[in-house]
C-alpha cells in the first residue's frame, strides 16, 4: 500500500512542475521576441473600471464570514470522526450508531443556538 | 447481488493494482501521468466547446462555428491566443504572490485525479483512504484562489476572492456529509471499492446524497447560479481581474478542472464510474462526465444567479440539516436491512421528495427566513 503514495508523491512533483513549465512558456516566447511587452504607467495601474484607485486595497474592512469560518471547524472537525466511523459502520452495529448521534446531537445544539442568535444570517 | 458486503475485506482482496508492467513502477507512473493530464486538458478543451455551443442553443443563437468543423478548433484557437498575449503585472501587486496563484490554483485539481478510477483498477494510485485524499486535496486550490484575490491589490479582486472562501467554507460540510453517505452503503474508502460495490448506480440509493453533492459542488467550483465570485455585474471579474496573458489562461483552465473534478466524482461516487453494458469503461466513462456536465451547463443557462445571502442560508439552512438526516437515515437504513437493497430505492426517493418539501414549507413559514 506504502508504494501507492510514492506514485502520489511523484505525482504532485509532476504536476507542479506542468503547472511552471506552462507558465514559463510566455517568458520563453518573450525572450524570442514573440510576445509583446510594452509596460506603461496607465497600463500597470490597477483596474477599477476606470475609476483612478484611492488608497490600497490591504485595510482592515468587515466582512461578514467570520461567525462561518468558526462554525466551519467545529462542524469539519465532527465530519473528520464520521469518516472512519462510516467506513466500519457495520462492524460497529448500533452501538456505534447511537455513539455518534450522541456525538453529534452535542454539535448540533450549538449549530441550533447559533442559528437561534442569528449568526447565519448574511447581515 | 452484493452491495451490502458485510465483509469488505473479502473484496479488498481483488486485484486493484495495475498489472505488472515490464519495469513496474516507473512505466506506471509515466503512463498514469501522461494520460491523466492529457485527459485533463483534452477534456477542459472539449468541456469550453461544449458549454459554449450548448448554451448558444440554449440562447437561441449559434455558438462558435467559424473554426474548424462545428467550431470544434475554437477552444485551441484560445489557448494559442491567450499564449501569445502580453504579461500585465499591476505595480501595487504583490509579485511573488500574484506569481504563485495560478501554480496553487492548478496543481491540486491535477492531483486529484491519481485517485480517480478510468476503468477497473486503472488508476495511478489505489489508495485505501482515496476519498478522504480527494476531499483533502480539493479545498487547496481556494487558497490559490484568495492568493490571487489578495496579491492583485486590487478592491474588486479581494471582494471577490473572500466570496469565494465564504462559499466554499459553507458548502464543504454538506457536500463531505453526502459523500459520507456513499461511504456507508460501500464500507471502503477506496475509489475503486466505491465503483465496484456499485451493482445499482448509488444515485438510485442515495438520492438525496445527489442532489446535496450536485448542488454543493456547482456552488464550490462556483458554477454559474452560484458565481458570485466573478459575478461581472457587481465586481468586474472577480479574483481574476487583474490577470492577462497566460495566468489568465491558468485560471480559466482551473475553473473548467474543476468542474471535470466535479463531474468525475459525481460518476464515480453516484452513476457508476466505468461500469455499464457493451461499451468498453473508460468510454462509459467519458460518456457519463459529459453528461453531467451538460446537466451543469443546463442549470446554469436555466437559472439566475442568486445572492450572497441566500448563497449562504441555502448552505447553512437546507442543505446542512438535510446531509445529517440523509446520513443518519442511511445508517439506520444499513443496520435494519442489511440485504435488502431494492426495496430501498423507493423508500428513499420517498425520503427525499417528503424531506425537501417539508424543509421548504419550514422556510415558508417564516422559519430562519432571511431579511432583505
Amino acid at each position: 500500500m506504502l508504494i501507492n503514495y510514492g506514485y502520489i508523491g511523484l505525482f504532485i512533483l509532476a504536476a507542479i512542475a506542468f503547472t511552471i513549465v506552462m507558465l514559463l512558456l510566455p517568458a520563453i516566447f518573450r525572450l524570442v521576441g514573440i510576445n509583446p511587452r510594452k509596460p506603461n504607467p496607465i497600463k500597470n495601474a490597477t483596474y477599477e473600471c476606470g475609476m483612478e484607485t484611492i488608497g490600497r486595497s490591504w485595510v482592515q474592512f468587515n466582512f461578514r464570514y467570520y461567525f462561518y469560518a468558526l462554525m466551519f471547524i467545529a462542524l469539519d472537525v465532527m465530519v473528520v470522526f464520521i469518516y472512519p466511523w462510516a467506513a466500519e459502520l457495520r462492524k460497529l452495529g448500533y452501538f456505534g450508531l447511537m455513539a455518534v448521534l450522541i456525538f453529534v446531537f452535542v454539535v448540533v445544539v450549538g449549530y441550533l443556538y447559533a442559528w437561534r442568535k442569528r449568526v447565519l444570517e448574511w447581515k | 447481488m452484493m452491495i451490502f458486503n458485510p465483509d469488505p475485506s473479502s473484496v479488498r482482496q481483488m486485484p486493484t493494482l495495475a498489472p505488472d508492467w515490464p519495469g513496474g513502477f516507473w512505466w506506471h507512473w509515466l503512463l498514469f501521468t501522461v494520460i491523466i493530464i492529457a485527459f485533463v486538458l483534452l477534456l477542459v478543451m472539449g468541456y469550453i466547446w461544449l458549454e459554449r455551443r450548448a448554451m448558444g442553443r440554449m440562447q437561441a443563437r449559434l455558438g462558435p462555428n467559424r473554426a474548424g468543423p462545428f467550431g470544434l478548433l475554437q477552444p485551441v484557437a484560445d489557448a494559442l491566443k491567450v499564449m501569445l498575449k502580453e504579461d500585465i503585472v499591476p505595480v501595487n501587486a504583490d509579485k511573488i504572490v500574484h506569481l504563485l496563484a495560478p501554480i496553487i490554483a492548478f496543481a491540486p485539481v491535477l492531483i486529484i485525479f491519481a485517485v480517480v478510477p478510468f476503468a477497473n483498477g486503472a488508476l495511478l494510485a489505489d489508495l485505501n483512504i482515496g476519498i478522504v485524499f480527494v476531499v483533502a486535496i480539493s479545498s487547496i486550490s481556494t487558497l490559490g484562489v484568495f492568493m490571487a484575490g489578495w496579491g492583485s491589490s486590487n478592491k474588486y479582486s479581494l471582494l471577490g476572492a473572500m466570496r469565494n472562501v465564504a462559499s466554499v467554507v459553507s458548502y464543504e460540510i454538506p457536500v463531505v456529509l453526502s459523500i459520507a453517505g456513499v461511504v456507508l452503503i460501500t464500507g471502503s474508502l477506496s475509489m475503486n471499492q466505491i465503483v465496484l460495490a456499485q451493482e445499482i448506480p448509488f444515485i438510485l440509493l442515495q438520492p438525496l446524497g445527489f442532489l446535496i453533492f450536485f448542488i454543493g459542488g456547482c456552488a464550490e467550483i462556483n458554477r454559474s447560479p452560484f458565481d458570485l465570485l466573478e459575478a461581472d455585474s457587481e465586481i468586474v471579474a472577480g479574483f481574476h481581474t487583474e490577470y492577462s496573458g497566460m495566468k489568465f489562461a491558468m485560471f480559466y483552465l482551473v475553473e473548467y478542472a474543476e468542474a471535470l473534478v466535479i463531474s468525475a466524482l459525481i460518476t464515480t461516487l453516484f452513476l457508476g464510474g466505468w461500469r455499464g453494458p457493451i461499451l468498453p469503461p473508460w468510454l462509459w466513462f467519458l460518456v457519463k462526465v459529459m453528461v453531467v456536465f451538460f446537466v451543469m451547463v443546463w442549470t446554469r443557462t436555466t437559472l439566475p444567479r442568486v445572492r450572497i445571502d441566500q448563497l449562504m442560508a441555502l448552505a447553512w439552512k437546507f442543505l446542512f440539516p438535510l446531509a445529517l438526516l440523509n446520513l443518519f437515515i442511511t445508517g439506520i437504513e444499513i443496520l435494519a436491512w442489511p440485504t435488502a437493497i431494492a426495496w430501498l430505492i423507493p423508500v428513499n426517493i420517498a425520503v427525499m421528495v417528503i424531506l425537501v418539501l417539508l424543509w421548504s414549507k419550514l422556510f415558508k413559514l417564516g422559519w430562519g427566513r432571511v431579511e432583505v
